[in-house]
């Protein structure tokens, strides 16, 4: 089961700029490479990143096959009330991979 | 006459310096010693300050996942025996390698993992470089995160130094290079853009941007091997044993920093 890394502030004060940090797993294989007897390696990677604040998504990225291995992710948003930030990203052979952390806004 | 008496003076005088020195003349100095940590530019010394942007602490998590497995044919996870991994590991990873008495020889991290595998769980040895035997190097090099490092304390080591630190001095390949003559004489220097930096064992197993991965040691040191296109012994050799033992020895007081990363 592949292991994600979250930072998100447990509390922010309302209207407060607030940084979002995302670490993945994923080897992020291009497609491009072959192996040793020359066979083609599949492509084998994350496509599509998006993050929902309280259901509303707020940050969506795509991803190609020159993002590094384990793709880390940041973005800001604001601190508007407290709630869930919904994680989810989507890829190649089947990829689906959820994560969620907690905010308290006073 | 007076200059015949100066000469003498001065041959003792480097005599002395020798015999009064028991490091060779090339050894970096304690107070010189630097982690590759230093060397890095500051974005990359960023992710490894912070735990969540460090990539290695993915394969931290799967160790701790995998400290609990007790699926092997003795039903026994490592929890089982060691119980809480912060406190039964801390500074364990900062005495490695260490002396086996069954086998009469060194064994690293890795080794002592499949070890405890093999003996108490009844379990297949994880191959070398493999994620899970990684993962669970990582979970207990990290316990041991800025403990001074004591590798070769251990007298019944001191013969096994001795062969690591041969080899280190050791010119090979076809580049006809030794260890010491980048990492003693040269650390300061760059080659190709790079810092050439101490080759201090601090991080590992430890997050290679080029690698994209984790890696341990002795994948380090072979890259290094087939970077002076010499024969890198096979994963597990002895020799790579030794080479670990005597960078650590080298290395001792210095903390650990697993799972570090360096570019």
């Amino acid at each position: 089961m592949p292991s994600a890394l979250i930072n998100v502030p447990a509390k922010a004060t309302r209207g407060e700029t607030i940084e979002i940090k995302t670490l993945m797993s994923h080897p992020m294989e291009t497609g491009y490479r072959r192996t040793a007897t020359g066979e083609l390696i599949p492509r084998n990677i994350i496509t599509s990143f998006a993050c929902r604040y309280n259901g509303v998504e707020i940050f969506r990225a795509d991803l190609y096959p020159a993002i590094a291995a384990n793709p880390f992710i940041t973005f800001f948003t604001v601190a508007t009330e407290s709630g869930k930030f919904d994680f989810e990203w989507i890829g190649d052979q089947g990829f689906s991979e959820t994560a969620s952390a907690a905010i308290t806004v006073a | 006459m007076r200059c015949a008496r100066a000469i003498a003076v001065a041959a003792l005088l480097i005599a002395a310096g020798i015999a009064a020195s028991p490091l060779p003349a090339t050894e970096i100095p304690p107070a010189a010693r630097r982690s590759g940590f230093s060397f890095m530019a500051p974005g990359t010394q960023a992710i490894q300050n912070e735990d969540t942007a460090n990539p290695g602490m993915l394969w931290v998590l799967d160790g701790e996942t995998l400290w609990d497995n007790n699926a092997n044919p003795a039903g026994k996870a490592c929890a089982d025996c060691h119980h809480d991994v912060g406190a039964s590991m801390k500074g364990v990873a900062a005495r490695y390698p260490a002396f086996d008495p069954a086998l009469t020889r060194p064994v690293n991290l890795e080794q002592r993992i499949n070890l405890c595998r093999t003996r108490h769980q009844q379990a297949t040895p994880l191959a070398y470089e493999s994620h899970d035997l990684l993962a669970l190097t990582a979970l207990v090099g990290k316990q041991s995160r800025g403990v001074a490092i004591e590798g070769g304390t251990d007298p019944q080591l001191e013969p096994f130094v001795a062969k690591g630190h041969a080899l280190f001095m050791q010119r090979q390949g076809q580049l006809n290079l030794s260890c010491s003559n980048c990492h003693d004489d040269n650390w300061d220097k760059h080659l190709a853009g790079s810092a050439i930096t101490q080759g201090q064992p601090t991080g590992y197993p430890l997050y290679r941007l080029e690698w994209q991965s984790l890696g341990s040691l002795q994948r380090r040191l072979r890259s290094c091997m087939i970077g002076i296109r010499a024969q890198p012994y096979d994963y597990g050799a002895p020799e790579l044993v030794q080479l670990e033992l005597y960078l650590m020895s080298r290395a001792q007081g210095m903390p650990i920093e697993t799972p570090a990363v360096r570019p």
